[in-house]
């Protein structure tokens, strides 16, 4: 334990003189991590992408996170060494550890785990007293009721609750979607903050019918902006919900619903805040992605900050981009509730005149979790953890998610379809969210759901020819590689199972796909029919759900005896910083 | 979401059979307001909808070539929620706008609407359009004789796997 303090304290650049204090005196510590100077007359804070992390967990960051076109070598798309060079962070530090994979289960070690709400509630709170009243926000960027068993039995029930008793004020969404439109509207009843979204309209055949919309006239279906006032000042916060749900995941959720970037709806809608309602600063809470955040930066004016989530990355700098009017700021502020974000405002009449911005990583171990929240948690927890808390296998290797093209856990969740739904292929989707669970620890059914708790968690076996699996790569690749983040879809490329190929990020579509081989090493054939499984499907599927089938296979105790490897030769990005150890 | 009678069924009908089929009449067009002028040049562009690239369309249909405009406003979404039913429109702030049409390239017939305008209605058209994958949309304005355009690439994707 002294080991862990005495790297904290490092880190934080503090002086040797506070070692000899014992454990207890841990708030001082964390005092000089988490005390910001004062600045600016508005502290807006912001967190994303929790998903519905309710405790403290390990999350590795990408080794693997590849840019190209204009994105290439440019924030978000450096990792590693790249990464910490570029925003001046220190080899070895914690903030080394939270921000990037490096030494990832060494530091795990030393730094212990980042998040939980208890936590997070007790930082949010002081950093909120700090300023004083009526000078703060709480805001979410969406994907904060998905993500573990417990939000996906309560249907992201549990989430409000905790969102309530946090203090988030204003929200957007993106997972939140997948429940559909009556449980959303239920847990928006409940919800105490406001539901933004400026980029959900109804289709025409809703708005014929008068379905239910915020506004007939324009066809929104929720409220798009809203105005604080902060001290003086009155500080519009306009909602961009993920504008692919319809297409990401499956159109049942949403069938009255249309979404997109909306770019030129949102122009006017920032034009009638700073013109009509005369806002004295425009922020965007956003779930498009960063890609996608800083092409719209650059193409829509008025905009002081676009507050990012959805691409999960955690971005320790505000991205300047300018426009034909001035300079947005563009922030990501990574996943799971490892940070929270804090932007200090100074604001002037009708501008914004400087801004300081933090991302600071969740310490689980210097933040003393608050009571309230924890007993909370304990409560909506207690129903469903004994069910789930049997440890089911112990795996030998790091297990993780995040990366372009694959991570262990997919591999784990592809040979698991593999085997026990007999395949030769098998596909798992490129999803971002999904804990980090280090060697030698045990899993749970809580684990498992904490990587496949979705609505939609069917299995399936089909047949597929080598064409038709070709065109389904090649197709989600281009959601990841388009030269045009506007045609992007912010998750990774499909993970493949008993699949070997080469992919060449920076090709058209069409292009990127080559050298498909079966896991032994024989050439896939164009009209050759193979046996494929998978889960996650947009189009209705009713195999058993994915958990169960994962569940089972490691039950067997069969884990890892299948050769793992991810079977994806890269082509054509020798020199970019978007992969660990190149650039 | 959906009635089986009244207007919107016929509607919905109209729209699924004009995927590829010329829309006249059926945009801000009233029927009062159709000139003779128009009348006169009636006749169904019967060799235009069977050219299977745009230029070929394009050409057939007025006989000559369209230079960009950033005058001529296309909307259409970046990736499409349903490529069978892909709500596209254009705006235009020309003059004298006699005629717009819309081509998906990659269709198997390009030319999937054309719409003829009267002296004094507003050049506004909105439609949907089915795309059976990814391709170049091209809005064409014809005024004062000339022919504009406008260009989007919408995306037919198989989706999932979102973030």
């Amino acid at each position: 334990m002294a080991i862990r303090r005495r790297d904290f304290l490092k880190s934080a650049g503090l002086a040797a003189a506070s070692l000899g204090l014992p454990r207890l005196a841990r708030g001082t510590e964390a005092a000089s991590i988490y005390d910001l100077e004062r600045f600016g007359n508005a502290r807006i804070l912001h967190i994303t992408d929790t998903h519905a992390q309710l405790n403290p967990v390990y999350f590795r960051e990408p080794s693997v996170n590849i840019g190209v076109g204009e994105m290439a070598g440019r924030p978000p798309h450096l990792v590693g060494r790249a990464f910490l060079e570029r925003f001046g962070i220190r080899p070895d530090s914690a903030d080394a550890y939270a921000l990037t994979c490096l030494e990832f289960e060494k530091s795990a070690g030393r730094f212990g785990k980042l998040g939980g709400f208890a936590h997070l509630k007790t930082l949010i709170d002081r950093l909120r007293a700090d300023v004083g009243e009526k000078r703060s926000l709480l805001l979410d960027g969406g994907d904060l009721w998905q993500g573990t068993g417990l939000a996906n039995v309560m249907q992201g029930r549990d989430m409000v609750e905790v969102a309530n008793l946090l203090g988030i004020e204003a929200m957007t969404g993106h997972w939140e979607f997948t429940y559909g439109e009556q449980v959303l509207r239920d847990n928006l009843e409940r919800f105490k903050g406001e539901f933004l979204a400026q980029n959900v309209f109804l289709t025409e055949e809703a708005a014929f019918n008068d379905a239910l919309a915020f506004d007939k006239a324009t066809g929104r279906v929720f409220k798009p902006s809203t105005i604080k006032e902060m001290g003086s000042h009155r500080v519009a916060i306009i909602g961009q919900a993920f504008p692919y749900v319809p297409i990401a995941h499956p159109k049942r959720f949403t069938p009255d619903w249309s979404f997109g970037i909306r770019e030129e709806e949102l122009q006017k809608h920032v034009d009638a805040l700073r013109g009509t309602d005369k806002v004295d600063a425009v922020i965007l809470l956003s779930h498009n992605g960063m890609d996608v955040d800083l092409k719209l930066a650059s193409r829509v004016t008025g905009i002081d900050v676009i507050l990012g989530g959805h691409t999960h990355d955690a971005v320790p700098q505000p991205i300047p981009v300018k426009n034909a009017a001035g300079t947005t700021l563009v922030t990501n502020a990574g996943s799971n509730g490892k940070f929270l974000a804090v932007l200090d405002l100074a604001i002037d009449k009708g501008k914004v005149s400087d801004v300081r911005y933090h991302l600071l990583p969740v310490y689980s171990e210097l933040l003393k979790p608050d009571p309230g929240m924890a007993e909370l948690i304990g409560r909506l927890r207690a129903p469903h953890v004994t069910d789930w808390s049997e440890k089911i296998a112990t795996p030998d290797r790091l297990l993780y998610r995040r990366g372009n093209f694959s991570g262990p856990i997919d591999e784990l969740i592809c040979t698991a379809l593999r085997t026990e739904l007999d395949t030769e292929i098998a596909l798992s989707p490129g999803f971002r969210w999904g804990v980090t669970a280090l060697s030698g620890q045990a899993l749970t059914m809580e684990d498992v759901l904490a990587e496949t708790a979705i609505t939609y968690p069917e299995t399936y076996v089909q047949e597929m020819t080598g064409a038709q699996i070709k065109d389904v790569l090649e197709d989600i690749c281009d959601n990841l590689f388009n030269a045009d983040p506007y045609y992007q879809q912010g998750g990774d490329m499909v993970r493949a199972g008993g699949l070997s190929y080469t992919c060449t990020p920076t090709a058209a579509i069409g292009g990127r796909i080559s050298e498909l081989k079966l896991h032994n090493g024989k050439t896939i054939s164009a009209s050759h029919r193979y046996k494929v499984a998978g889960w996650a499907s947009v189009t209705g599927q009713q195999g058993a759900p994915v958990w169960d089938v994962v569940g089972r296979y490691l039950r067997s105790g069969r884990m890892f005896q299948e050769r793992l490897g991810s079977g994806v030769t890269l082509k054509g990005v020798d020199d970019n910083p978007g992969i660990a150890g190149q650039g | 979401m959906t009635t089986t009678t009244g207007p919107l069924a016929t509607r919905r009908l109209i729209l699924q059979g004009a995927a590829s089929v010329a829309l006249l009449g059926l945009g801000n067009l009233p029927f009062a307001a159709t000139p003779a002028r128009a009348a006169a040049n009636d006749k169904y562009p019967e060799e235009a909808f069977r050219q299977k690239n745009e230029a070929d369309a394009i050409k057939a249909l007025y006989g000559k070539t369209a230079e960009p405009s950033d005058k001529v406003k296309l909307d259409a979404p970046e990736i499409a929620e349903n490529g069978g039913v892909v709500p596209v429109s254009v705006t235009t702030t020309l003059d004298k706008v006699t005629s717009i049409s819309f081509l998906v390239a990659e269709n198997p017939f390009a030319l999937a609407a054309s719409y003829k305008f009267a002296d004094g209605t507003i050049p506004a058209v909105a439609n949907r359009l089915k795309m059976a994958k990814s391709t170049k949309l091209v809005a064409i304005v014809e005024a004062d004789g000339k022919l504009y355009s406008a260009t989007k690439d919408v995306k037919v994707t198989v989706g999932g796997c979102g973030g």
